[in-house]
């Protein structure tokens, strides 16, 4: 038998039919749901009297719109359009009979935290979502990616996917991370080298010494961004870490069953000798502390460069970089670190996990956030910022000046109330730094978790090492 | 779903890279619960003014380019969310093909869903249907599906690829799930087989 990729084998066990043109029906494991992407899919089900075929992979949380600020439950907190829009899902998940964590659950959060988070999310399984952050469980060798809402629909009627399969391409992280240096670095420094559009048409397996040194919290916040790498999904191979962190979850194998999860688990890895169409190699040592400048995820510079000039590109990227420069309303050849931050937001599905919360309250202990600083902290699960109140973390960050949210997406696309004013500019850890993604002409500069608590210390971009 | 078959319509050019969703449509229109109505904030941010009025040199507020029914874009169009509002508004606009260097993943394959028929070609032909596309109104470009090509406003034709099976629903404005339905009976062998390997799951 020929060696076959992590991909390869994920793929082989999910194909239910295959077409002579190699378009296959890919069998989905899990589907997760959230509000803005799903009602107009249960609205076809409903127009065409079709149901859902598998209620009990189908889990749905609402994320995107909700607030939060305490008190959310009061509906005036929300726009209308909003309120809508979260309680179609409520109605919707009762009507076809889903798992639902309502906002008022514990369980409640950003949908690619609470999957993980509750066991849904297994190493093996194919995982698909109507957001494109859906790369995230890729961090449990789970073949995990985004679809659309016509997707959506298919996969609620059928629990299938008309699928071809995409071409395998692996990006090693050799060697170990230099202190002060991220899984975010990782994951931001990967698109700085393979631009946005690198990963299109592939699936990326992250494999390495520095990729297997990562916690699974530092795994997912590398695979979150692989579909900013422009990649259909990410994958890390499963080992003991992986199993350890799904091991007693509420939806992990239980007794009976795990031995038998975990013997197939362990045959989840790339053989010897099988094929990638591409190959992407940093060295673990090179990577630092990274920011992005401009308006793409692409624009990624270490933390002590200085803003480029649009000559400094070729062909469309040109006028691009001049378009960004401008709306951020930067110079060229300014240094990075004298970047003035207004507002800090540290939460999203890429660095909302108690590990990043860790990282921050290291860096605050004891301090104050500069003055005039908005900064905000927003856990991505009811239930790790229950875990970060139980450590004193949530105080740590109370003390230093931080607003301690409620779970949800907030300023990560600012579809609730927490959004940038014009111009104003934030260090954020979210995913995109797209024009108008925080707020209408709001500026983003895209750090860890730990290098946007530093900027929340001094008010401009900051090189994290130079704190620890 | 709308059949596609060949188009003959004005070419708005958009030189942009990496023009992504959120500068397709805005996430403050994400809120809506039909899938329809997106078309008048379609590129929301770069075609009006905070107090609604036209900026006026945007290419789809220039008289030229109203009624555009093509786009010619730089390369990665769509990169970002998987927001299916995207094509949507684009659909809703009057938009039925988008020709680029590439394409993001989703938005592609969301295009397909909604009637659009987004075209890969390379960097050089791009550039020439660009040329062609700023010649405004009087420049009306070809598509023809069937044939699997593109003619500019002088006559001049490509050739590009489209996938079979997408190409086949396009044509025929077939319901993907009434297709995969048909084929209810592997689904159900294959959940069969599978429960028995991983009853865990």
């Amino acid at each position: 038998m020929s060696p076959k990729t992590l991909y390869d084998k994920i793929w082989d066990a999910h194909v239910a039919d295959e077409a002579d043109d190699g378009t296959c029906l890919l069998y989905i494991d899990r589907h997760l749901v959230h509000e803005v992407t799903s009602p107009q899919a249960f609205e076809g089900l409903r127009m065409t009297g079709r149901t859902v075929r598998a209620p009990d992979k189908t889990i749905a949380v609402p994320d995107h719109n909700v607030p939060t600020t305490a008190g959310r439950e009061d509906p005036a907190q929300m726009t209308e359009e909003s309120r809508i829009q979260v309680d179609a899902l409520d109605s919707n998940a009762k009507e076809f009979g889903i798992h639902y964590y309502p906002m008022n659950d514990v369980r409640q959060g950003i949908v690619h935290i609470v999957g993980p988070e509750q066991g849904w999310t297994l190493p093996g399984m194919t995982v698909v979502c109507g957001d494109s952050h859906t790369a995230t469980h890729g961090a449990f060798g789970a073949l995990a990616h985004g679809i659309g809402t016509s997707e959506v629909e298919h996969v609620l009627a059928t629990q299938t996917l008309i699928q071809k399969k995409s071409k395998n391409m692996k990006v090693e992280i050799t060697g170990k991370l230099m202190p002060g240096v991220t899984a975010k670095d990782i994951t931001l420094a990967v698109i700085g080298e393979t631009g946005t559009a690198g990963g299109t048409g592939y699936v990326i397996e992250y494999c390495g010494e520095a990729i297997r040194d990562l916690s699974m919290e530092g795994r997912m916040t590398v695979c979150n961004m692989a579909i900013e790498g422009g990649a259909r999904a990410g994958l890390i191979a499963p080992d003991e870490k992986t199993f350890a962190y799904v091991k007693g979850r509420p939806h992990a194998p239980k007794a009976g069953q795990w031995e038998a999860a975990l013997e197939w688990w362990k045959t989840l890895y790339t053989d010897e000798g099988a094929h990638f169409d591409k190959v992407v190699t940093l060295k673990g040592e090179d990577i630092q502390p990274v920011v992005t400048w401009g308006t793409s995820p692409e624009d990624v510079l270490p933390i002590t460069g200085v803003v480029p000039s649009p000559e400094d590109f070729t062909g469309g990227k040109v006028e691009a970089a001049r378009r960004s420069i401008e709306y951020m309303g930067l110079t060229p050849g300014q240094k990075l670190t004298d970047i003035q931050i207004d507002t800090v937001f540290i939460g999203s599905c890429t660095n909302g996990r108690i590990e990043d919360f860790r990282a921050v309250a290291e860096i605050v202990k004891g301090k104050k956030i500069k003055e005039g600083m908005r900064a905000m902290i927003v856990p991505g699960s009811g239930l790790v910022r229950a875990q970060a109140e139980e450590e004193g973390l949530a105080d740590i960050f109370k003390e230093a000046g931080f607003e301690w949210r409620l779970a949800g997406c907030s300023m990560c696309l600012a579809m609730n109330p927490d959004q940038l004013s014009e111009g104003e500019r934030c260090a954020a850890t979210s995913n995109r730094n797209f024009e108008g993604r925080q707020g209408y002409k709001g500026r983003t500069h895209l750090v860890s978790p730990a290098m946007a608590a530093a900027a929340a210390i001094t008010g401009h971009l900051t090189d994290i090492r130079e704190m620890l | 779903m709308e059949k596609f078959e060949k188009l003959s319509g004005i070419a708005a050019p958009m030189p942009l890279v990496n023009i992504d969703t959120d500068m397709i449509i805005p996430k403050v229109f994400l809120k809506s619960i039909k899938r329809t109505g997106f078309g008048k904030n379609l590129f929301d941010e770069m075609r009006y003014n905070r107090d609604g009025s036209e900026i006026e040199d945007f290419v789809l507020n220039q008289p030229a380019y109203r009624d555009a029914q093509i786009l010619v874009a730089g390369d990665n169009f769509g990169c970002g969310s998987s927001r299916e509002h995207a094509p949507w508004a684009i659909a809703d606009f009057g938009i039925k093909a988008v020709i680029s260097t590439s394409f993001a993943d989703i938005f592609f394959n969301n295009c397909f869903k909604n009637g659009i028929l987004p075209i890969v070609l390379p960097q050089e032909v791009v550039d020439v249907l660009m040329k062609d596309a700023e010649k405004g109104a009087n420049a009306r470009m070809d598509i023809d599906l069937e044939a699997q090509t593109v003619t500019t406003s002088d006559g001049e034709s490509f050739a590009f690829e489209v996938d079979a099976f997408k190409k086949h629903c396009l044509l025929e404005g077939l319901d993907d799930i009434g297709l995969t339905m048909a084929k209810e009976k592997s689904i159900d062998a294959f959940e069969a087989t599978a429960s028995q390997a991983r009853p865990w799951v």
